[in-house]
């Protein structure tokens, strides 16, 4: 021992090409891991450490809450300050697990006696999964193609615009680990597969319940697992290995998923989660078909006893099933689910689904936006993995197709399609460099044993023979590999752009560029928040669209109507039916709510377009689908949506029209242009002598982009 | 345990005053005051009123105990009280700073009085007369008037006092000066002979006056001031030997004037500044010392972007300005931290010790805080701390648990109420300090890392698989 060592202190500089290539895969992970970190702080330092958006302000709330009161008190949380007056089940309608794993590293750190806030935990639990998420690549590039196709997955994931979209400094949201969460399962079970050991079996068991814990997604793998075994019991490819995995896998994850309590038993009674369990049984049948086929000698007698069981097994389970349905025991799929097999069935059902814009059908734009040329590099990795069928290239291809069909039908699922994008394109990018550096290699060593030899008629003959045989071959691959750095170089500068222009924003403090060039900062939100949390009484119930709630709960500590959940349809619409109606009418809801506020937000003078007038139709849509004293007609003019003077009557003396542009009239936002000009819409508005009878002006911030009113009491009747 | 003896021995001696007063056992009044002048001060929510007092030892025994009375609103709301001797005449004067402590009188007087008795220097003897310069500071002592405003009303405030000064010496000759913030006085109580030339009431003068004669007034008069208030303020110095003192402020401001009513309307702000929210303010003025850096300025939800920093070689000037213009009621929560160079602070005295020379006071001019709590956090390792102050605080020890501290900090705590920006004085804190202690925490983290490769080259190393 002590011999060896010394003899290795002699000479540390001598590294063995093994250990060479060890150091430098290690640093170049190293390096990735950081880069991952790095580039998605660009939000905090164009702005501040900060929560972003709407989802987020909820998951911090409830972080916060669980650092103070301790698990238990989370878990039973009963919040009075959402959706009044029904209040909210927080335990139970949510993924604890980003909760949980922000208060557990918030733990671990306060134990190593570094004092930080929780709101730096939370800030920054995306981007540290997201670097956990490009070393999770590696292995995974590494389980299903070689070490150098993990490594170059590593490297575009980690700048991957349609992954940083969701894992930005700040973005506290679910899919921050869940991404980690799926890959890692999926990484888990390929490797289950593989080896055919309980212990990776288990592994990814473990690996799916973190996931379920995060994340709704995972109906998701739940679904996509099944579909590969089942490919691979159809393409022949049925083994122990696999055996042993998924059943480990779904035994063992849907004990623990069940644990969760927003889950509870849906894996057992959601249609959603039935073709899992059909595999499980199907998987049982074809083991018995097997050993029974190992028993019985004779063809005939088995195919005949084939016939018999797979008619049995069939009809008992479609028997099953529609028992199970039809006593409602099983229940149906979800309008979330239709509407991802079928992306027209949330516009005519469930507008409350359609009126999300991440919920939108992708245009190809976004997909050049998220992906670049990994749009291009994905069709050639899908290739060079048919050419390599393995189990472990067969997932990834169904991971990548099914994946690729979900970003097309939504915007927001880009992000589960990303990470398989990323691995097939980088078995592309890995096997074509490889093949080029090879031929390059192969070149040169023949060009040096020729001079080696010193002979110059071999080296000639031996060149002349290499030319003829594939002409400009040295070029060719030189070019195209300088073609494939140039693309990788321009693919990290997009993801960089990207990443600094579209997704560094926290959308609660809004930045524009003043007419000197000078940044100008709209800090409105918080302002009209915090004048909220400051000013009003402690029990205040603030009324305002839902997608405002859950910051106004964080933020501004107020109870709200409806809140960023939607899980009252109704009540969503009750607010939509109030926003539309006349103010006479309105009253009576709001008086009915028990409201004191009324929060609306207005782009009208600075031009910040999504604002409450642009999803005023929504409002209609949504009231309308339940009231149907609110029809849509009534707000358009020959189909077409306006505010200015040609706008409908009904539009023009709307609550929301009128809490939007109140005393607007008076003001002029814009130099040259009539007193009462919309920004945002670029029209003069077509009411401004707007009166309110129930309602006064309580607060407006500086830039008028939110508007707060307040509920006055009834009048004395005399 | 102090204060409790003191409240039972001033129960007792009014206890005791009570029987002798029907008795009718005379107070030594040795004092006469020869001349009185009074100037009030009513141009912001503080008020000042500076008191020039010629007095006089009628007696027939030197005498060094000047009593001053007041009454129980007035010391209820009273934030200091000062006084100084002036000696020599005209320009050449000179003032000497006195002693001036609460007391109880053994004489109950006809009214409910409080009394502060100053120490003067040197006894004054019998026939010897000496000026005494008193400043009094009132807080919260203005009324709004209506209580509620609305936007585009000016705030009117009530001032009571007596025209006639309290005093429990006989006062041969007194004068009252008001002075109003502008011109505006909806009414004011006369008391001929008074007289009203633009900004400035003048009562008096009034010539012998009997012990404790009063003749309540009260001026009703516009005053826009903002009418800043902070709550609380918490302020935490922590000192890093490695060259830096870390200052985070805790503020509640609230608008303390009268209240807000109705409408807030952002139009009419926006355009008729001079008729609207004349009593609100928007911006805060903070000044803090030189070569100040690092400076945040937020509020439990982010960063608050509108503040500005001039920094010059003498003095930091930090602008503020809240999230919404405060009118009256309104109320916000700020945070301002910044990082001070350690060598401008710190010192070593004599003894081997090392002290913490700071300004004690809120860095936002013109502010009253009800409640000024300073903790002082020492580094870890620091022993037996003891705190200057030159005026009464409360003061205890905490222990706070900073980043890689294993022992905890040693936080000296010292609260003091109603506080002026009058009060804005220097104090010490005194502590011993081992410079090793410094290199503990560097010192744990390295060993930690040691630690970490080592576990991880033995990890290497080690086969810790079954099969062989």
């Amino acid at each position: 021992m002590s011999n060896s060592s010394t003899s290795d202190l002699l000479k540390p500089f001598k590294l063995k090409t093994k250990q060479q290539e060890l150091l430098i895969r290690v640093s170049i992970l190293c390096l990735v891991y950081i880069l991952a970190f790095i580039t998605r702080l660009f939000s905090v330092l164009r702005y501040e450490s900060m929560i972003h958006e709407f989802d987020p302000y909820f998951n911090y709330r409830t972080t916060l809450y669980l650092t103070q009161h301790g698990f238990y008190d989370f878990w039973n949380w009963f919040d009075y300050e959402s959706w009044y007056p029904l209040g909210r089940i927080v335990g139970g309608t949510l993924y604890p697990g980003l909760m949980v794993t922000a208060a557990l590293i918030y733990r671990l750190l306060h134990f190593l006696r570094f004092a930080v806030h929780i709101r730096e935990v939370c800030v920054l639990t995306a981007p540290f999964f997201a670097s956990n998420t490009t070393l999770v690549a590696y292995f995974f590039g590494k389980e299903i193609w070689d070490s150098g196709a993990g490594l170059v997955a590593a490297i575009l994931i980690a700048v991957c615009p349609g992954y940083i979209s969701r894992s930005v400094a700040g973005s506290y949201d679910n899919e921050g680990v869940a991404i980690f969460a799926l890959l890692f399962t999926f990484y888990l079970f390929v490797k289950a597969v593989n080896k055919g050991s309980l212990a990776w079996g288990l592994a990814s068991a473990f690996g799916y319940f973190y996931m379920v814990s995060a994340w709704g997604g995972y109906v998701f793998i739940i679904n996509l697992i099944p579909l590969y075994v089942l490919v691979l019991l159809i393409t022949g490819r049925y083994s122990m290995r696999l055996y042993v995995a998924y059943n480990c896998m779904y035994i063992l994850g849907m004990l623990l998923a069940m644990q969760i309590r927003f889950v509870g038993f849906q894996h057992v009674q959601s249609g959603e989660h039935m073709a899992a369990m059909g595999v499980f049984f199907l998987m049982q049948v074809f083991y018995f078909l097997d050993w029974v086929k190992h028993m019985l000698s004779d063809t005939k007698l088995f195919q005949e006893f084939l016939s018999i069981t797979v008619t049995c097994a069939v009809a008992a389970g479609g028997i099953a099933l529609g028992v199970g349905a039809a006593s409602g025991y099983i229940s149906p799929w979800t309008g979330r689910f239709y509407s991802l097999l079928d992306p027209t069935y949330a516009k005519d059902h469930i507008p409350i689904i359609a009126s999300v814009s991440e919920h939108q059908p992708t245009a190809w734009s976004s997909f050049m936006f998220d992906f670049h040329i990994l749009l291009f590099l994905f069709p050639a990795g899908l290739y060079f993995c048919f050419k390599r069928l393995s189990d472990a290239t067969i997932f990834i291809v169904m991971y990548g197709l099914t994946s690729m069909y979900f970003a097309g039908v939504m915007v927001r699922l880009i992000l589960v399609a990303t990470p398989a994008v990323c691995l097939i394109s980088a078995i592309a990018v890995s096997a074509t460099v490889k093949n080029l550096t090879v031929l390059l290699r192969s070149k040169n060593k023949v060009a040096q044993i020729g001079s080696t030899k010193g002979t110059s008629s071999a080296k000639a003959s031996s060149k002349a023979s290499l030319d003829q045989s594939q002409p400009f071959q040295k070029n060719g691959a030189m070019a195209l590999l300088f073609g494939a750095f140039y693309l990788l170089s321009r693919y990290a500068t997009h993801c960089t752009w990207v990443t600094s222009e579209a997704y560094s924003s926290p959308s609660i403090v809004l930045a524009a560029r003043g007419a000197h060039g000078n940044r100008v900062i709209f800090d409105d939100y918080r302002e009209a928040y915090f004048w909220l949390r400051q000013n009003t009484p402690p029990d205040a119930k603030v009324m305002s669209w839902w997608d405002y709630g859950y910051q106004i709960t964080a933020m501004g500590n107020r109870t709200v109507i409806v809140d960023n959940n939607t899980w009252n349809n109704t009540h969503i619409a009750t607010v939509g039916r109030a926003m539309s109606s006349y103010e006479d009418e309105a009253y009576e809801i709001i008086r009915s709510l028990d409201v004191d506020y009324v929060l609306v937000v207005f782009g009208g003078v600075t031009g910040y377009s999504s604002d409450d007038i642009n999803k005023f139709l929504w409002m209609v849509r949504i009231g309308g689908g339940v009231f149907p004293v609110i029809k849509e007609p009534d707000y358009l003019v020959n189909g077409e949506y306006r505010v200015d003077k040609g706008a409908a009557p009904k539009m023009l003396n709307c609550l929301m029209y009128k809490l939007s542009y109140y005393r607007f009239g008076e003001m002029m936002p814009e130099y040259g242009k009539p007193p009462g000009y919309d920004r945002a819409r670029g029209v003069e508005i077509g009411n401004k002598d707007i009166k309110l009878e129930h309602l006064e002006e309580a607060f407006t911030t500086s830039n008028w982009i939110v508007r707060i009113y307040k509920v006055k009491p009834p009048n004395n009747r005399w | 345990m102090e204060a409790r003896i003191r409240a039972r021995v001033n129960l007792a001696l009014t206890f005791f005053a009570l029987l002798f007063f029907v008795a009718g056992s005379s107070p030594p009044r040795q004092f006469v005051i020869s001349n009185a002048e009074r100037r009030i001060d009513l141009s912001s929510h503080i008020i000042n009123v500076h008191l020039t007092l010629k007095v006089e030892n009628a007696g027939t025994r030197p005498a060094s105990e000047v009593v001053l009375a007041l009454t129980p609103t007035e010391v209820d709301h009273l934030a200091m009280v000062d006084a100084s001797a002036i000696k020599g005449k005209r320009k050449k004067t000179t003032s000497l700073r006195l002693e001036v402590k609460p007391t109880e009188l053994p004489d109950a007087p006809p009214i409910d009085t409080k009394y502060f008795t100053i120490y003067l220097a040197n006894p004054l003897n019998s026939g010897e007369s000496t000026t005494l310069e008193v400043l009094y500071v009132f807080t919260h002592f203005l009324e709004p008037f209506p209580a509620e405003i609305a936007q585009s009303e000016s705030q009117l405030v009530f001032y009571h006092d007596t025209a006639l000064i309290l005093s429990s010496y006989h006062i041969k000759q007194q004068t009252t000066f008001i002075k109003t913030p502008s011109t505006k006085v909806e009414s004011f109580i006369r008391m001929e002979p008074t007289n009203r030339v633009g900004t400035e009431i003048k009562y008096g003068p009034y010539e012998d006056r009997p012990p404790y004669s009063i003749s309540p007034i009260h001026v009703h008069f516009e005053n826009n001031s903002p009418f800043a208030v902070v709550e609380e303020l918490v302020q935490e110095i922590e000192i890093s030997h490695w060259g830096n003192i870390q200052v985070t402020e805790h503020y509640k401001l609230i608008h303390a004037g009268a209240r807000h009513k109705g409408v807030f309307s952002r139009v009419d702000y926006q355009s008729r500044q001079s008729s609207n929210g004349a009593s609100s303010f928007r911006y805060l003025l903070a000044r803090l010392p030189p070569r100040v850096h690092s400076v945040y300025y937020r509020d439990e939800i982010g960063n608050i972007s509108s503040s500005h920093l001039r920094t010059d070689s003498l003095k930091s000037e930090l602008q503020i300005e809240p999230r919404y213009p405060l009118f009256g009621g309104w109320k916000a929560t700020f945070v301002i931290g910044y990082g001070l160079p350690l060598q401008d602070f710190l010192f070593e005295s004599s003894d081997d010790k090392r002290y913490l020379n700071f300004t004690f006071g809120c860095p936002l001019i013109g502010m009253v805080v009800d409640k000024l709590t300073i903790k002082v956090v020492l580094p870890e390792g620091s022993t037996d701390p003891s705190p200057v102050v030159p005026f009464p605080v409360e003061h205890h020890l905490e222990a706070k648990y900073s980043s890689l501290d294993v022992v905890g900090r040693t936080v000296v705590v010292l609260e003091k109420k109603n506080f002026v920006p009058m009060h804005n004085s220097h104090f010490q804190v005194y502590y011993s300090f081992k410079p090793i202690f410094m290199l503990a925490e560097s010192l744990m983290l390295a060993s930690a890392f040691f630690m970490l490769f080592v576990a991880c080259v033995a990890y290497i190393h080690i086969d810790l698989s079954i099969r062989k």
